[in-house]
């Protein structure tokens, strides 16, 4: 039989105090082409513009409104990845969160090895949330969340489009492919963003002022005692098989005429 | 020898097509078994169903009203537990398995391999990145299970009828968490063609204005059979529901036919269409980028050529 047990962790959260974690993942710029390199070893990332994946921007606009509201205390937002970050990481500061984690690697972090560090973190820092984007844009894996929630033994809300916290709970609504969903979560929990959940605001120049006496936290991937060896190995990247140009039809009952041809209508 | 465990799909009493496509990923792995997991609060409609699809080795069902609905934290532990002694956990890449299938990866302790768009052998899969700019080949290490979403674009659904599988109940033994609840689920009614298996797909974009505007596209779309879709400035826009928005954040889906009108064909958007048959793209701009991968385009206004279409057609 299955019997249900009140999950780890499930102390009831204080929120007035609340602590939240913010995924923060530097990504290639979505308006940048991606060209496949010839040799099949990778993608051309040399040069190209990155930026804060988009579903994070989210995030951390989610998660200072919660802090704006009065929900939560203090907003942390967290990146892994090579030490050049920090301006990145900055950005995020003069958005408005209070302080930044910076765990430094420079190995691609699967999802999974990127969850084990949020875990680490989220025992170390106590958040009574964290927010994670859906998926970040460069591998669109749309794990990392799902998985910490795993590892953490605590509730997911993925794909959230509105977020309530309440009486130690979320209540979350989620796009999901049938329509909305709602679901109730307790606190502590995960969330990941869905693109309509917000629109973040626009940094300004006073903050970024403001953001340099901000704290950025360093750890070394090395010090957290994570084991790194992924299951996955990326062998070969190809470029996409190219649908080619078609043909322009000059009016409707043309149009209608190739269709039918092709026993489509 | 490789087993596929495969976790069905369902919803309303009724089997997703989707799992009959995650089948199909299944077989290309060419193991010994292929089995599929139903886990619901009455299994019996939907393991009948399952047991019809083609390769479809044994249904296995977990049937109990903590399964009512598809609550990843309360799902995962149970996958978990039955999969042991498989060798891949195939889960259709719809927002139900992208929920789950990290969940029960995590658990295992392994990496999961999203949208798996061709099995290459039993540990090596393609799958995009970059809103499918890149292809990806991707090698599993073969001493941990693999657990993969299967981008359902890329399959077609394993046929059905022929076969019967045996069903079997399990009742695995294990504590399930209390701390997540479903509340509801609010669902467009709508009798049309459901948008990620509809054979034709007529999708507006924010050339179509209004919500109100938006009427012609159902009209259209109702005339020709097809499902409804949307860009997702045209859902941002409120013009129709986020269930409807196609491309790399919304429904990645793969009709014969797929008609673009008032969509400027943004990557994103044309992540989702890659693999349609014909394209067929409506735009008043003759530069928009639509036009670039449309099998047939037509330049124009979309309020006048609409109904010269629907003229034209009768
Ligand atoms: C050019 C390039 C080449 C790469 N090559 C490889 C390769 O060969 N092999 C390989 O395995 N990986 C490679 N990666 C990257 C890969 O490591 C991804 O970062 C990793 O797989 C995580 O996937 P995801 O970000 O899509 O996870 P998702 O699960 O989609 O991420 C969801 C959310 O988790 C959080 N998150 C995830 N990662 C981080 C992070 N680092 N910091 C902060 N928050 C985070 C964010 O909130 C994010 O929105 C490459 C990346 C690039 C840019
Ligand atoms: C992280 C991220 C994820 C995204 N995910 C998605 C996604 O999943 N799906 C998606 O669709 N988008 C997605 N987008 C958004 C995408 O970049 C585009 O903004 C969006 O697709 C544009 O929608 P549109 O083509 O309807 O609007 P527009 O780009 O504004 O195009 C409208 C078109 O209508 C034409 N038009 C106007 N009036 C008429 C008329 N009377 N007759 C005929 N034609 C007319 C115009 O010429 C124009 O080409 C994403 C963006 C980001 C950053």
């Amino acid at each position: 039989m299955n019997v249900p047990r009140p999950g780890r962790g499930g102390s009831r959260v204080k929120e007035s105090q609340m602590k939240i974690l913010v995924g923060y993942k530097r990504v290639v710029d979505y308006n940048v082409r991606i060209q496949v390199k010839p040799d099949g070893s990778g993608v051309v990332t040399d040069g190209v513009k990155l930026s804060a994946n988009p579903f994070d921007d989210i995030a951390l606009e989610e998660a200072l409104r919660l802090r704006e509201k009065g929900v939560a205390e203090e907003v942390v937002v967290v990146s892994i990845g090579p030490a050049d970050l920090t301006a990145h990481l900055r950005n995020g500061l003069a958005m408005g969160a209070n302080r930044a984690i910076h765990v430094v690697t420079s190995d691609a972090v699967q999802p999974l090895t990127a969850a084990r560090v949020f875990l680490k973190l989220v025992e170390k820092e106590q958040p009574g949330l964290v927010i994670l984007g859906k998926q970040a844009i460069d591998d669109d894996a749309n794990q990392t969340g799902q998985m910490l929630a795993a590892l953490w033994d605590r509730p997911q809300a993925t794909f959230a489009s509105k977020v309530e916290i309440a009486a130690g709970k979320a209540t979350v609504t989620r796009e999901i492919d049938a329509g909305l969903e709602v679901i109730e979560a307790e606190l502590p929990a995960v969330i990941t963003t869905d693109l309509r959940l917000n629109e973040p605001r626009f940094i300004k120049l006073p903050d970024i002022m403001k953001a340099k006496s901000k704290p950025i936290d360093t750890i070394e991937f090395g010090s957290l005692g994570v084991e790194a060896h992924d299951h996955l190995k990326t062998t070969h990247y190809a470029a996409p098989a190219k649908r080619s140009k078609g043909v322009m039809v000059k009016d409707a009952a043309e149009l209608v005429a190739a269709l039918k041809q092709k026993g489509l209508l | 020898m490789s087993k596929v465990l495969v976790i069905a799909e369902h919803l309303g009493g009724k089997l997703n097509s989707s799992t009959a496509r995650a089948v199909s990923a299944a077989a290309a792995v060419k193991g010994e078994a292929i089995d599929v997991l139903v886990l619901a609060d009455s299994v019996d409609a939907i393991a009948a169903e399952a047991a019809k699809i083609d390769g479809v080795s044994r249904v296995l069902t977990v049937a109990g009203p903590e399964n009512a609905h598809p609550l990843a934290a309360v799902l995962a532990p149970q996958i978990a537990k039955v999969a042991t002694g498989y060798s891949h956990v195939f889960v259709p890449s719809t927002t139900f398995g992208k929920d789950v299938a990290p969940r029960v990866a995590a658990l295992l302790g392994v990496a999961q391999v999203s949208d798996v768009m061709s099995v290459e052998g039993a540990h090596t899969f393609k799958r995009p990145i970059y809103a499918g700019n890149a292809i990806i080949t991707v090698e599993a290490n073969p001493a941990h299970a693999v657990v993969a979403t299967i981008r359902s674009a890329s399959w077609p659904a394993a046929a059905t009828g022929a076969s019967n599988a045996p069903v079997e109940a399990l009742a695995p033994d294990i504590a399930l968490p209390a701390h997540t609840r479903f509340v509801e689920l609010k669902q467009g009614a709508s009798d049309r063609p459901d948008l990620q298996s509809a054979s034709k797909v007529v999708s507006g974009g924010r050339g179509v204005g209004s919500k109100e505007n938006f009427d012609i596209i159902f009209k259209f779309a109702d005339k020709i059979g097809a499902a409804v879709g949307a860009s997702r400035a045209a859902v941002d826009a409120g013009y129709v529901p986020s269930d409807l928005q196609v491309g790399q954040t919304g429904k990645i889906i793969a009709p014969e036919l797929y008609i673009a009108i008032g969509i400027s064909g943004a990557i994103q958007h044309l992540t989702g269409i890659k693999d349609a048959g014909t394209i067929v793209a409506i735009n008043k701009d003759s530069e928009a980028p639509i036009f670039e991968v449309a099998d047939f385009g037509l330049v124009g206004d979309l309020f006048k050529l609409i109904p010269d279409i629907e003229n034209a057609i009768d």
